[in-house]
């Protein structure tokens, strides 16, 4: 058994981290501490997950969200993708192996990855609406949200999503609040097979190689974890059975990066548009500096009224 | 559950078939994880369904529902045809070398001695051969063909890979397979678990179902064994003790039984109780029958139990059928013979198969009290909610009086889980409005009752009038004064007879454990079996130490396991003739020459010599039994019957129809289907999102899974012209529901006896009150029929029809 | 056929100096709420586009309302100029002159109209204008239109809205160094911002930019 992080204490606690250990924030610039926190991860064992859902009811009671009772769309996924209140959902997907014939039920936990290089705050034009911690953690700020949905567009993975109610971006938070007073996130709380663990980086690479060795013994010949490097890895991985082929667990990115578009917006356009406003500018005030305005001379006026009159061809 | 939860994590293999842990247990389930991830433990999953359990294991083979037996019986035959045979422990540890009465036979499905009009058995040659000594005979050589080995052999020989492959559908190679890997545990440093649930219990075999398992077990020697055993998943997180306080017609707590019609004595009751071993030395528990009976008798009426009344033995009703079950409940409804009910957390009208059936009974009562902290459908019974419960209300004339109490976290007290853990539990809220506490419900009644009898008199008041009501708070009785009273007390001093000044037993003080209990009326205790939960040492079920000395899962300090807080039941078989671990890595108990002493508390006499006292001390035998002599109505041996609606023919026994000797009630034989009209073979089951009936109310619950739906296969669907989320109508020869369809890879078409069999899955959990979207349950299709012995609904297998229907239902 | 250059409502008087009605009232107002909308939307789009700029948001209400109202304010762009295309495409068809006066590029930017071909009521760089503000508004409100998730979001995928974000961002940068052309040039040439105010342009100011535009006026006055 994963250790199991010890009951709260019911004492008030200081925050293990908060303003001061921040490492990125969006449209702005931060100084980060000199000491970077040690780095925490969650992972979800993909192998031991049954598809209970019970990560996905720890979310909404933990965070006070309500998801609105849908309908079946003749799949076992409810709701049927993330939504501003469901910042976790269960994806189910069924899979004939080609080198067994057998059915497996590939069932994956979806929501944040927590990116060490996030691409919604990358995108995110509005300042401390997003910020990085340097345990990792990507958050969202709801005061400083102003609901652009930009946080959409930059994701790698097609998670936040944007309240119809309040206009605000939602996501998992990887439960800061919890993380903050020495608690793991709801969902792995709440997990019944320790298929969501949760720990330093480090400590769940390490139980990652020890579930990666069982998948292997039981011939799962291409177990791996996945902390894509395109995003400079997450701090939410997977142990899956089939490593080389992520998109097999419903469509699970298997080089996740930010989109190269969202890198020019962001990136190239932000700069050179702004240069080139101010270059138009420029060469305006400069040609009028050096040029002078363009007079109506009292010659023009003249042949004006000359034409005017009929008097001039 | 022989073992507990915590235990399975010792086990080498796990066989999940007849329930779907990873679903319906997900908490326990954590345990088989455990098992897979640090001992490489392999996960094999039978069921009719690719469930969430298959989609974790190692090894899945389809099954067409209501085949078990069939499976089971030809795994036993791979096993003795291989010799993959625990020879050591089935040899000393069962029945297997005893002979059989003559007379005793088996042919066409049938054994000797069958009554086709009373649909039962004469079982007096299902016994074993007892000498002039009053012993069994047997043959420890196993080469008479009347010994239980031998029978059995031959009992099985018929089901081949061939033949199971035939009647299951399970394509011959995966059975084969499932075989290897469950032969390997007859190695003596392997274990198999067996974790079912309802997916054994709810056919008219379902005991059998469970048997078969047992026997394989027993064969492999996986029973008493740390990570073996037969365990039995619970599905609601207190009907283990349910069943133990004996909240049934036909018991009394602790598994004791009520008197019938016959046994007007306390001695003609006892004459057939007296369980006097059959071979020598042996413990033969059930021995102190008496001790426990008259201890509850005491427990119930106190001084009014004497032992010249012989212990109010009169106050008890007599049974003058086998049982009063719920089958047996509504149908005395229907028939206009009963006419009040009360119904305290239980949901009949969508728990209870045929519906329709239900709801003419409920119309036709003069009253029904619900006690129930949720607005169940059974206290709306005579609401119309459209087609999902399509009643005229002008027209029902029953009384219905909710009573709303509260809910388990709103409540202290203890639930007992599966694994027979009694753990204790605070109140973590307050309850709502009026709801109040069973308890105090109950005592209101109770007090209203005996002021009633006592004002104005009544036939045969004394069992009310006289019924022991000690508690400070006459009103409202407290968890703990009925835990006490459970756990059981000294009523008068006991001391050594050869030493007056010795006081064995202290009156007034809790009794240790039901070791102390005597029957001569100086003890009171309400079940004996959970006596020592709140002894001199306090309440033991509140105990919350998890500390557990070399890891063996045993958790002894936390909470009580009854009995006597044994964690794994004949554990004595965990080791050999002479006492040593058969799996030294696996030690559980062992003989020091003097005493029996381990991680376990013994089941057995501490000083019981082990190659003179057998580990399975209820039996007089002190073994196990592969022949289960008469105690079972339908058969010594399990045999493989179709379910009363079938799509096919019995392969073994094509005359038969279903159990011979289930009990059908009049006119309900017209009410089977026949797969001519109902091609399709359907089952019914839980989701993991949901429990019963009760979390649809739950807004986070509902959301997870919120509408009903139908499970079919890619062929079935394409055959059909259904869409996977459009919507399909179901019927069967009892009504028609309406659902989503869910159209997956997970169910496949089964081919049974030459013939293409298509499954059709329906899951529960919807009804017309709650949260979630309104729909119907699958008692609106099952058939009223129960299991031969304790009459567990058939609900895991009937036949429907299916066809795809274009517009939403309203 | 030679096409009229003459929009309605344009009409020479004569007097001291000579005035010219360049814009009706009418058009006048459209053209100045559509100026004020693209001002807006430059200033409440660059608060969303550079960190830097985010200030600007404070003009609007903060960042919310500016992220609520920017699309509103395009859409009234939208159907403002929607107005102005109407009134003034068809004397912004490129005619043969214009290829001479954008050959005298140079000439153009060191102001010697002399040298340059007499135009209509608009010359190249006028029509450039008008064109290039018509196709980004089409771009802006388009691209605008797929991320516009308050009301759009599930018509478009993120792949495309990603596209769309670049390519309304740099619609939007190139528009905005548009409009710094069309306004500059109205500042630079003295005298015409009057015809966006009053609707007159004097005489001269007709003589010297669009000779053609007054020679046609004049003659259809007799």
């Amino acid at each position: 058994m994963f250790p199991p992080i010890p009951n709260p204490s019911t004492k008030p606690a200081t925050p293990k981290f908060g303003e001061q250990d921040l490492m990125r924030r969006s449209a702005s610039s931060v100084t980060p501490p000199a000491q970077r926190q040690t780095e925490v991860a969650k992972l979800i064992d993909v192998s031991k997950c049954i598809g209970c859902k019970a990560c996905q009811t720890a979310c909404l009671e933990w965070n006070d969200l309500r998801e609105e009772i849908g309908v079946n769309h003749g799949v076992y996924d409810n709701p049927l993708d993330l939504t501003p209140a469901s910042w976790t959902v269960m994806r189910f997907n069924e899979w004939v192996n080609p080198e067994t014939n057998n059915l497996e039920w590939l069932i994956r936990k979806d929501g944040c990855m927590h990116c060490e290089d996030p691409g919604c705050l990358k995108a995110c034009p509005a300042p401390g609406a997003i910020v990085q911690y340097t345990n990792g953690i990507v958050d969202f700020v709801r005061e400083n949200c102003i609901g652009c949905g930009y946080c959409v567009k930059g994701c790698p993975f097609n998670i936040p999503r944007i309240s119809k109610v309040d206009a605000k971006a939602y996501k998992c938070s990887l439960c800061s609040d919890r993380v903050a007073v020495g608690q793991g996130p709801a969902c792995a709380k709440a997990c019944p097979t320790q298929a969501i663990v949760f720990g330093t980086k480090e400590e769940m690479k390490k139980h990652a190689d020890g579930r990666i060795k069982d998948l292997k013994s039981r011939g799962y010949k291409n177990a791996g974890l996945y902390d894509p490097p395109g995003v400079g890895g997450t701090h939410v991985m997977y142990v899956l059975h089939h490593a080389d082929q992520p998109q097999l667990y419903s469509g699970l990115a298997k080089n996740p990066t930010i989109s190269p578009i969202v890198e020019i917006w962001k990136g190239l356009t932000k700069y050179a548009g702004l240069a080139a406003i101010g270059a138009f500018a420029a060469i305006g005030l400069l040609h009028h500096v050096v040029s002078g305005p363009n007079r109506v001379s009292s010659e023009d006026e003249q042949n004006a009224k000359r034409l005017a009159e009929g008097g001039s061809r | 559950m022989t073992n507990s939860w915590t235990d399975i994590k010792n086990t080498d293999l796990v066989v999940i078939m007849g329930g779907n842990a990873a679903e319906a247990h997900p908490c326990g389930f954590k345990w088989v994880t455990e098992a897979k991830a640090n001992r490489g433990a392999k996960l094999v999953v039978v069921d009719p369904r690719y469930t969430r359990s298959a989609a974790v294991s190692d090894m899945y083979a389809p099954i067409r529902q209501g085949t078990d037996i069939a499976f089971l019986l030809g795994v036993i035959n791979y096993c003795m045809q291989n010799d993959k045979v625990q020879w050591d422990y089935v040899k000393t540890f069962t029945n297997a070398p005893y002979l059989v009465k003559e007379g005793f036979t088996y042919k066409d499905g049938l054994f000797t001695g069958y009554d086709e009009s009373k649909r039962d058995y004469n079982r007096s040659t299902w016994d074993i051969e007892l000498g002039p000594d009053g012993f069994v005979v047997a043959d420890d050589t196993l080469q008479n063909p009347r010994c239980v080995w031998n029978l059995l052999k031959a009992h099985v020989a018929q089901y081949t890979p061939d033949m199971v492959s035939r009647i299951c559908g399970t394509p011959k190679d995966k059975f084969v397979k499932v075989c290897e890997m469950i032969a390997e545990t007859s190695a003596k440093n392997k274990t198999m678990t067996s974790m079912y649930a309802l997916g054994w219990t709810q056919h008219s075999k379902g005991s059998q179902n469970i048997r078969c398992m047992a026997m394989l077990q027993l064969i492999l020697g996986n029973i008493g064994v740390r990570g073996g055993g037969m365990n039995a998943l619970r599905g609601h997180s207190n009907i283990q003790g349910l069943t133990d306080i004996g909240l049934m017609s036909n018991l009394i707590p602790g598994y004791l039984t009520i008197p019938t019609e016959r046994e007007t004595s306390f001695d003609t009751y006892m004459s057939s109780r007296g369980f006097k071993p059959l071979r020598p030395n042996q413990m033969s528990y059930w021995q102190n029958y008496k001790k426990f009976f008259v201890s509850f008798q005491k427990a119930m009426w106190g001084s009014a139990a004497t032992a010249e009344n012989s212990f109010a033995y009169d106050y008890l009703p007599k049974l003058d059928v086998p049982a009063y079950d719920v089958l047996r409940a509504f149908e005395l409804m229907h028939q206009g013979k009963m006419n009040g009910y009360f119904c305290q957390g239980f949901n009949p009208l969508m728990s209870f198969p045929n519906k329709k059936k239900l709801t003419a009974g409920l119309s036709k009562l003069k009253f029904l009290v619900t006690m129930d902290p949720l607005e169940t459908e059974t206290a709306r019974f005579w609401e119309n909610h459209g087609e999902f419960n399509d009643v005229d209300p002008s027209k029902i004339q029953t009384e219905v009086i909710q009573l709303p109490s509260t809910c388990f976290a709103e409540d202290e007290g203890s639930t007992t889980n599966s694994g027979r853990w009694l753990q204790w539990h605070w109140a973590g809220g307050t309850p709502p409005a009026e709801a109040k506490a069973d308890t105090w419900i109950m005592a209101q009644i109770h007090l209203r009752l005996k002021a009633l009898y006592q004002k104005e008199g009544g036939a045969f008041a004394d069992p009310i009038l006289k019924l022991d009501w000690q508690y400070k708070n006459a009103g409202e009785p407290t968890p703990e004064e009925l835990a006490k009273e459970l756990s059981g007390k000294v009523l008068e001093t006991v001391t050594d007879p050869s030493d007056s000044t010795k006081v064995l037993l202290e009156k007034g003080k809790q009794v240790v454990n039901f070791a102390t209990l005597r029957d001569d009326g100086s003890t009171a205790c309400g079940c004996w079996i959970y006596s020592g939960c709140f002894n001199p040492a306090g309440n033991n079920m509140a105990r919350r130490d998890n500390s557990d000395p070399d890891e063996t899962g045993a958790y002894s300090k936390w909470a009580y396991s009854w009995p006597a807080n044994r964690r794994i039941l004949y554990n004595r078989a965990s080791a050999d003739i002479n006492g040593k671990a058969w799996d030294p890595s696996r030690k559980l108990i062992e003989w020091d020459g003097a005493k029996w002493a381990g991680y376990d508390v013994p089941d057995i006499a501490p000083g019981a010599k082990p190659d003179v006292v057998g580990p399975f001390i209820m039996n007089p035998e002190g073994t196990a039994r592969l022949f289960t002599r008469g105690m079972l109505r339908d058969g010594p041996f399990p045999v493989h019957y179709e379910p009363f609606e079938s799509p096919i023919a019995n392969p073994v026994a094509p005359k038969v129809r279903g159990n011979p000797v289930a009990r059908v009630f009049k006119g309900d034989m017209e009410q089977f289907g026949d797969s001519k009209e109902f091609p399709y073979a359907a089952t019914s089951y839980r989701l993991t999102e949901h429990f019963h009936f009760w979390t649809k109310h739950v807004q986070s619950n509902a959301a997870m899974q919120p509408e009903f739906f139908v499970e079919i296969s890619e062929q079935l669907a394409k055959e059909k012209g259904v869409k996977s989320g459009g919507w399909v109508r179901v019927w069967s020869k009892r009504g028609s529901i309406k659902a989503k369809a869910v159209v997956t890879k997970r169910i496949v078409p089964l081919q049974c006896d030459g013939k293409t069999v298509h499954i059709v899955g329906i899951p529960l959990h919807w009804g017309f009150t709650g949260a979630a979207k309104k729909g119907f349950g699958p008692n609106m299709l099952t058939p009223y029929v129960g299991d031969a012995n304790i009459e567990t609904p058939e609900y895991k297998a009937f036949l429907v029809d299916i066809e795809a229907l274009a517009g939403p239902v309203a | 056929m030679k096409t009229s250059e003459i929009a309605p409502g344009d009409e020479v008087h004569r007097g001291n100096p000579v005035t010219v009605d360049r814009y009706t009232a009418a058009a006048r107002v459209n053209h100045w709420i559509t100026a004020t909308s693209l001002v807006l939307l430059a200033l409440s789009g660059l608060a969303l586009f550079h960190p830097s700029l985010f200030f600007l948001t404070g003009l609007f209400g903060g960042g919310g309302l500016t992220r609520m109202i920017h699309p509103w304010i395009g859409v009234v762009l939208f159907f403002a100029f929607v107005g102005l295309f109407l009134r003034f495409w068809r004397l912004n068809l490129w005619k043969s002159e214009d290829g001479t006066w954008m050959a005298k590029l140079r000439d153009v930017i060191a102001g010697h109209d002399e040298n340059l071909p007499e135009v209509g009521k608009y010359n190249a760089g006028q029509k450039m204008v008008f064109w290039l503000m018509s196709i980004l508004i089409v771009i802006l409100i388009s691209s605008g239109f797929a991320i516009w998730d308050q009301y759009f979001s599930e018509y478009t995928t993120i792949d495309q809205k990603r596209v769309a974000v670049l390519i309304h961002a740099v619609a939007a940068v190139v528009i905005i160094c548009v409009w710094i052309v069309h306004v500059y040039a109205a500042i630079w040439v003295r005298g015409t911002i009057s015809a966006m105010t009053r609707g007159q342009v004097t005489g001269g100011w007709a003589w010297r930019h669009h000779r053609k535009w007054l020679r046609e006026l004049v003659t259809s006055k007799r």
